[in-house]
C-alpha cells in the first residue's frame, strides 16, 4: 500500500478551562481525545457526529489552525508540527479548509477576484498580469461566471457563495480539503449542485476530502469510507458500503434512525437516544457513549472499550459486538 | 375537511425595500384543520416565514399586510383591535422560532422567562404561575425540572432550550401553534426528539400545528397535509400521502428528487438548476420557468392560475390545465 496523504496517529486536544485570566486551569474540555486515522490520495473521507462531538476541532487540528496537545500528524509523510516554518508555508498551500457558513467566510469589503487572487500572488503561483485569467478559469471551474470577478460578496446567494469559498480553497491547486458542513446552510436544491461540484472536483484534481458533516445521507453519497465520532473519540469507522448495511455501534444506529426519509409510509422502527451529548470536560466512565446507550450493561459503565477490526473493512468500539 | 381552525386567504405581504416591491407573499390562501399538522415548505426567501408572521401580523416596516383575511373563529385577525390582537397572541396562537439560543433572553432565569408568560396571559399568581411552569417542564419531557426553573438559558443545550420554547409556547394552551423552522438548528437525534414531541402534544390535546420547514424528510415524519410555496406563491399542495407518492408541479418533483435519500447511494444527485429568482423582480411569467424542464410556451408569458379541481390535492402548473395531461402526467410517476 503506498503511503497515505494525512495519517494521524493517536492526536488529542484539550483546551483549557481557566477561572481567571492569569490562573492555572481548572479543567481541560477534552475535544479531540486520541484519534488515529489514515486518508488516502483522491480519497473522500466523511466524518459525522453530533455538535459537540470534536469533528470540527479534529479537522482544524489535523491542519494546525490549533497546535495539538499529543500524537501526530502526518502530511505526505511530514510531521506538520516539526518541519521548520518555511515548509510549513508551503504545504498550507496543498491544504485548505472550506467553512460551513459562507456568509461570514468571505470580507464583505474584497471583490470575490480579489479574495481568489490573493493567495495566488501571495505564494507567487501568478502574477499581476494573468492573474485575472487565473481567477476567472477557477471560477468557471466551480460553475461561476469569470465577470463576477469584480462584484462584492453581497451581490450573491448563499449557494453562489459556497461556490465562490470553494473557488478560493482551490485557487492554491490543494490536495486535501477539509469540508466542514460546506452544505448545512443551503437550500436542498442548492445543495444537490454543491455537493456534485465537490465529487466532480474530487475526480478531476484527485482531491482528498476530510468532509465533516452531521447528515448521513450526504455523507453517504460523497465519501467512501466513514467515521462516526463521539465526545473526542471515534466509535466506528468502516467503508460506505459495510457502514451503512451492517451499522454495529449503537450509537451508528441511532444516528441512522434518526435521519428523516421523505417518504410518510414507511414505518421505521426509531433507536430514540435519551438526552443530549454529555460535556466533554467530564466525558462518562467506560464507553462514554452507555449514558444515552439502549443497550448499556455492566461493563460499558466501567471498562473502556477499544477501537477493534469487525471485519476488514469495518472497525468498532462496543463491548456488545 | 374537517372544520379548519384557522382560514387564510388570498394573503399578500409586500416588502417596500430602495422602491422597490418584493412580493414575499402574494395571493397566499389554506386552511388548518382541527388537531392537524400542516407542513409550509420551500426554500429560503419563498415566503414561508413571512406568511406564518402574518397570522400574527407581526410584520414591521418595511414590510405591510396589504389585503386578505385571516379568519379565526370567526373573527378576521387582521382587521383586529390592539387589545383583541394581545389577547390572541401567546393566549390562543402561540409560535415557536429556529433559534432557541436567541429567543431567551441571556440575562432571566428560564423560570422567571416561563412564570412571565402565564402570569401575564391568565389570572394565576406568581406561585401559582411557577407550579404550573414546573408542570410544562416536565410535560416537554426535560428531567430535573425545578433545577431548569432556576438555571439561565446558557447553561442548557440547544434541544433543551427548545423544549423550554415549547414549554413557554404551550402555557396557555393554544389552539394553534406556529413552528417556524423549530428543530433545523439541531442535531438529527434531538430532531427527532423534538418532532415526537410536538406529535405528542398534538395528540394529547387535538392542538393544530403550521410546521415550517425546507426538509421534506422532516414533513414526512410530522405532517397531515403540506403546501409547497415558491416565490410568495402557493404552487401545490395536498394531504401527506398524495404529495410523496404523486408530486405534481416540476418544483416539487425536484425538491423530491434532490434530497439524498440514506441507505440509496447515487453516483450523482439530482439538482434543479438555477436559483430562486428575486422577488423584486418578477414578470408575468411562471417564476419557475427558467428553471423547469417541463416548461411550455405558455409558461414564459403567463403566470399559471391556481386550480381546484375539487380534491384536496391542487397545483399552480400549466401542465395540469387539462385534463388530458393531468392523466397522463400522474399515468408516468
Amino acid at each position: 500500500m503506498s503511503q497515505p496523504l494525512v495519517q494521524i496517529n493517536d492526536l488529542k486536544k484539550y483546551f483549557p478551562i481557566k477561572s481567571s485570566f492569569f490562573g492555572k486551569p481548572t479543567g481541560y474540555i477534552k475535544a479531540v481525545d486520541g484519534i488515529s486515522l489514515q486518508i488516502e490520495k483522491g480519497e473522500a473521507f466523511g466524518l459525522v457526529g453530533e455538535s459537540g462531538s470534536g469533528k470540527s476541532t479534529l479537522g482544524q487540528t489535523i491542519l494546525r489552525m490549533h497546535e495539538k496537545t499529543s500524537g501526530q500528524i502526518l502530511f505526505d509523510g511530514k510531521d506538520i508540527h516539526t518541519i521548520s516554518k518555511k515548509e510549513l508555508v508551503h504545504l498550507r498551500t496543498r491544504m485548505q479548509y472550506i467553512f460551513q457558513d459562507p456568509y461570514s467566510s468571505l470580507n464583505p469589503k474584497i471583490r470575490i477576484g480579489d479574495a481568489i487572487g490573493e493567495p495566488l500572488l501571495e505564494h507567487g503561483l501568478a502574477t499581476k498580469s494573468d492573474v485575472d485569467d487565473k481567477v476567472g478559469n477557477i471560477l468557471t471551474m466551480c460553475g461561476m461566471a469569470p465577470r463576477f470577478m469584480d462584484r462584492y460578496p453581497h451581490e450573491f446567494s448563499g449557494g453562489q457563495r459556497q461556490r465562490i469559498v470553494i473557488a478560493r480553497a482551490m485557487a492554491l491547486n490543494p490536495d486535501f480539503i477539509v469540508a466542514d458542513e460546506p452544505v448545512s446552510s443551503l437550500d436542498v436544491s442548492i445543495q444537490a449542485q454543491i455537493i456534485n461540484l465537490f465529487s466532480d472536483l474530487r475526480e478531476q484534481r484527485e482531491l482528498s476530502y476530510l468532509f465533516i458533516s452531521h447528515d448521513l445521507s450526504i455523507v453517504e453519497h460523497l465519501c467512501s469510507r466513514i467515521a462516526i465520532m463521539y465526545l473526542g473519540i471515534i466509535v466506528e469507522l468502516a467503508t460506505r458500503d459495510e457502514l451503512f448495511s451492517n451499522p454495529v455501534h449503537p450509537y451508528t444506529k441511532a444516528l441512522l434512525s434518526a435521519v428523516p426519509i421523505p417518504d410518510p409510509t414507511l414505518d421505521r422502527h426509531r433507536i430514540e437516544l435519551k438526552g443530549d451529548i454529555p460535556s466533554p470536560e467530564k466525558p462518562p466512565s467506560g464507553c462514554r457513549f452507555h449514558t444515552r446507550c439502549p443497550f448499556a450493561k455492566d461493563i460499558c459503565r466501567e471498562q473502556v472499550p477499544e477501537l477493534r477490526q469487525a471485519n476488514e473493512d469495518h472497525q468498532v468500539a462496543c463491548h456488545l459486538f | 375537511m374537517e372544520e379548519p381552525i384557522i382560514r387564510v386567504n388570498h394573503l399578500q405581504t409586500y416588502f417596500y425595500v430602495d422602491s422597490r416591491i418584493s412580493r414575499a407573499v402574494d395571493d397566499v390562501s389554506f386552511s388548518i384543520p382541527k388537531g392537524k399538522i400542516v407542513c409550509i415548505v420551500g426554500e429560503s426567501g419563498c415566503g414561508k416565514s413571512v406568511t406564518a408572521l402574518s397570522l400574527l401580523r407581526l410584520i414591521s416596516d418595511p414590510g405591510k399586510i396589504l389585503g386578505g383575511e385571516v379568519l379565526f373563529q370567526e373573527q378576521d385577525v387582521l382587521k383586529m383591535n390592539t387589545k383583541d390582537l394581545h389577547n390572541l397572541r401567546g393566549n390562543q396562537i402561540s409560535m415557536i422560532f429556529q433559534e432557541p439560543m436567541t429567543s431567551l433572553n441571556p440575562v432571566f432565569t428560564i423560570g422567571r422567562q416561563i412564570v412571565e408568560t402565564i402570569v401575564e396571559h391568565t389570572l394565576l399568581d406568581e406561585k401559582q404561575a411557577w407550579k404550573k411552569a414546573v408542570g410544562l417542564i416536565e410535560r416537554v419531557d426535560l428531567p430535573r425540572a425545578e433545577q431548569i426553573m432556576t438555571s439561565y438559558p446558557h447553561e442548557l443545550s440547544g434541544g433543551m432550550l427548545q423544549r423550554v420554547m415549547i414549554a413557554i409556547a404551550l402555557s396557555c394552551d393554544p389552539s394553534l401553534l406556529i413552528a417556524d423552522e423549530p428543530t433545523t438548528a439541531l442535531d438529527v437525534t434531538i430532531q427527532a426528539q423534538v418532532l415526537d414531541l410536538l406529535k405528542g402534544i398534538r395528540d394529547e390535546s387535538d392542538m393544530s400545528i403550521l410546521f415550517i420547514t425546507h426538509d421534506l424528510g422532516v414533513v414526512a415524519e410530522i405532517a397531515d397535509y403540506v403546501i409547497v410555496m415558491y416565490a410568495g406563491k402557493k404552487i401545490e399542495e395536498a394531504p401527506i400521502i398524495d404529495l410523496f407518492q404523486n408530486p405534481r408541479h416540476p418544483y416539487t418533483k425536484g425538491l423530491l428528487k434532490s434530497r439524498p435519500i440514506i441507505g440509496q447511494h447515487q453516483d450523482r444527485l439530482y439538482s434543479i438548476r438555477g436559483q430562486v429568482p428575486d422577488l423584486s423582480e418578477l414578470g408575468q411569467n411562471c417564476y419557475f420557468c427558467d428553471r423547469c424542464e417541463e416548461c411550455l410556451d405558455i409558461c414564459k408569458e403567463k403566470y399559471p392560475p391556481y386550480l381546484s379541481d375539487g380534491s384536496q390535492h391542487n397545483t399552480a402548473c400549466w401542465l395540469y390545465e387539462k385534463g388530458e395531461l393531468n392523466e397522463s402526467a400522474s399515468g408516468t410517476n
